[in-house]
């Protein structure tokens, strides 16, 4: 009976590590056929019968596709409207927590719901009128457009009020009794003591910033003032069969997020962890 | 906490402007746009107020089509995802060397582009060259029109975003499982109870919560599908429009035909569907 068992547990953790390796592999899968592909020559890539591996890799494929199309102008605009989106974010989402969690105004509670009950909106409705409001405010084509639509996220606020309510009331009244003002109490005891929570945030926002796509391709028409995604995009349809360059343009704009990802994670896995847990 | 004063309204206002702006206003102005018949975004005139956009809406075929697509989209994408992310999240809870790094892979798709990785997944649906095709050819089945046929454009679809969205539900699941007690697990290895029988009245149970807030969040998700369409078909909906979702066809009919009527019916629609959901994952969740 012990004998059968012992047999049956090495089948399972066999079993196991088998399908979590397999797992791994399927999701791995497009990040190592994007860097494969980006460092193919053109024949390797249209190959009859196809060739899995490149014989020597074509590290020039990166340079090559890198002044193809205007990424590092690309860039600096993503990074830009990255930047202020997320001290934009972070300002509004600090300031609000503080009201919801320390002072007391009419209509607290009524607001706090109001707030909430936004996140029910899918974006996607709000993007019709949005776009005639940033044509209207003669916006089009700058990088107001892209970060002040954005610069409040009451996902965000939500979140950053739980975590300031936790701070105990006793070194806010001790702080009155030391005649603080409000504003320093929150910039020097709040923030400080929710320094991690607010890490999380902005890594989260400046993930989402790098990778949004709709939005910015709605309010841009200028290429000077494209963000990578959409100058990806439009690489894509110019550099038709090279798809050599296509991977390799792919992996240039994922990499820095996987890198802060890799140093990261766990900010960015509590974050996400979170969202899930208290709501 | 002090007498109540109108300062934290200072607090709020930066949060406030952006949000009474940006999506207080959109969202009133959505609702009246989509009862506006022939209306002009530039002079904001409108012929009169009435169903008519409604009536148009679901008489066009394209919406329709958008709204059938969306739900298959949705009905084989979740529960596809929460399964295997299920089987996934027990096995990385399992006592199991290199969790951490597991657990660093599991969650990447989660952080990449959709629109970069989107344009490597259609590189792999390539009819010619791409590695799916490779990969079945080993198996002697022949080349599949992936991208280029219409039947094959919801699955290419339904594949990828299987591939992104497991990513999440792994994570919340493995959190939730991570709660459970270990005493529990202990108890029913003392009593040597069959393996089946400790996941579906041990682990199931103890991560229901978890479960339903999956099904819930994929189901919004995945009803807002466009990245993902847009990327695979480099901005087209497939071919022959095969893969058309709802927030594709608003944004065709606002973007490229400048219907801003049409496309408000269409996103109240949306709203509607999404308010639905909201309201049973709250209802789930005050159950609790």
């Amino acid at each position: 009976m012990s004998k059968k068992r012992k047999i049956m547990n090495i089948i399972a953790t066999v079993l196991k590590y088998a399908i979590l390796i397999l797992g791994a592999l399927f999701t791995l899968m497009p990040f190592l056929w994007m860097i494969i592909s980006s460092l193919k020559t053109p024949a390797e890539i249209t190959a009859i019968p196809p060739k899995l591996l490149p014989s020597v890799p074509q590290w020039s494929n990166y340079a090559e596709a890198w002044k193809a199309a205007p990424f590092p102008r690309y860039f600096l605009n993503t990074i830009i409207v990255t930047i202020f989106s997320t001290i934009g974010v972070l300002a509004t989402a600090i300031l609000s927590a503080f009201a919801f969690s320390r002072l007391n105004f009419p209509g607290k509670k009524l607001v706090f719901s109001l707030f909430l009950a936004t996140l029910m909106i899918p974006g996607e409705m709000l993007i019709i009128t949005n776009f005639i409001t940033i044509t209207k405010l003669k916006w089009i084509d700058t990088y107001q457009a892209m970060i002040v639509p954005y610069m409040s996220n009451v996902f965000y606020i939500y979140l950053l009020t739980q975590f300031f309510s936790q701070v105990p009331d006793s070194l806010y009244l001790a702080a009155k009794v030391d005649k603080c003002s409000d504003f320093k109490f929150m910039m020097k005891i709040m923030v400080p003591m929710n320094k991690s929570a607010i890490t999380t945030i902005a890594i989260l926002n400046i993930i989402g910033c790098w990778n949004s796509f709709l939005w910015p391709l709605l309010v841009t028409n200028d290429r000077n003032m494209r963000v990578i995604s959409n100058g990806l995009v439009r690489f894509q349809t110019e550099a038709g069969s090279d798809y050599q360059l296509i991977m390799a343009a792919s992996t240039i704009m994922v990499m820095p997020i996987i890198i802060v990802y890799l140093f990261l994670r766990k900010y960015i896995i509590e974050g996400v962890t979170q969202s899930g847990l208290k709501s | 906490m002090e007498k109540k004063s109108m300062k934290g309204y200072i607090y709020l206002m930066p949060a406030l402007i952006v949000i009474l702006l940006f999506t207080a206003y959109p969202l009133i102005r959505a609702f009246l746009m989509s009862f506006y018949e022939d209306y002009n975004m530039i002079s904001g005139e409108y012929s009169r107020i009435g169903l008519g956009n409604y009536k148009d809406l679901f008489g066009d075929k394209d919406f329709t089509k958008a709204l059938r697509n969306t739900s298959i989209y949705v009905v084989f994408v979740v529960p596809c995802s929460i399964a295997l992310s299920l089987l996934i999240a027990v096995l990385l809870n399992s006592n199991i060397k290199c969790q951490g790094l597991f657990q660093t892979i599991f969650f990447l798709p989660y952080v990449t582009s959709v629109i970069a990785i989107g344009l490597v997944w259609s590189w792999i649906f390539n009819s010619n060259y791409g590695l799916l095709n490779i990969i079945l050819s080993w198996f002697g089945i022949d080349k599949v029109q992936w991208l280029n046929k219409p039947k094959y454009a919801l699955p290419s679809l339904i594949i990828f975003s299987v591939w992104k969205s497991m990513a999440f539900d792994i994570l919340i699941f493995l959190a939730g499982l991570q709660t459970i007690p270990k005493d529990l697990y202990n108890a029913s290895r003392v009593d040597s109870t069959p393996r089946w029988r400790v996941f579906w009245k041990i682990t199931v149970p103890g991560i229901a919560p978890m479960i339903s807030y999956a099904f819930i969040m994929g189901f919004i998700s995945a009803f807002k599908v466009y990245n993902e369409v847009f990327s695979l078909w480099g901005g087209k909906a497939g071919p022959a429009n095969s893969a058309i979702t709802v927030v594709y066809y608003i944004y065709d009919k606002f973007y490229n035909s400048h219907n801003y009527g049409l496309a408000s019916a269409a996103a109240v629609i949306l709203f509607l569907i999404i308010l639905v959901l909201t309201i049973v994952q709250r209802m789930m969740g005050r159950k609790k």
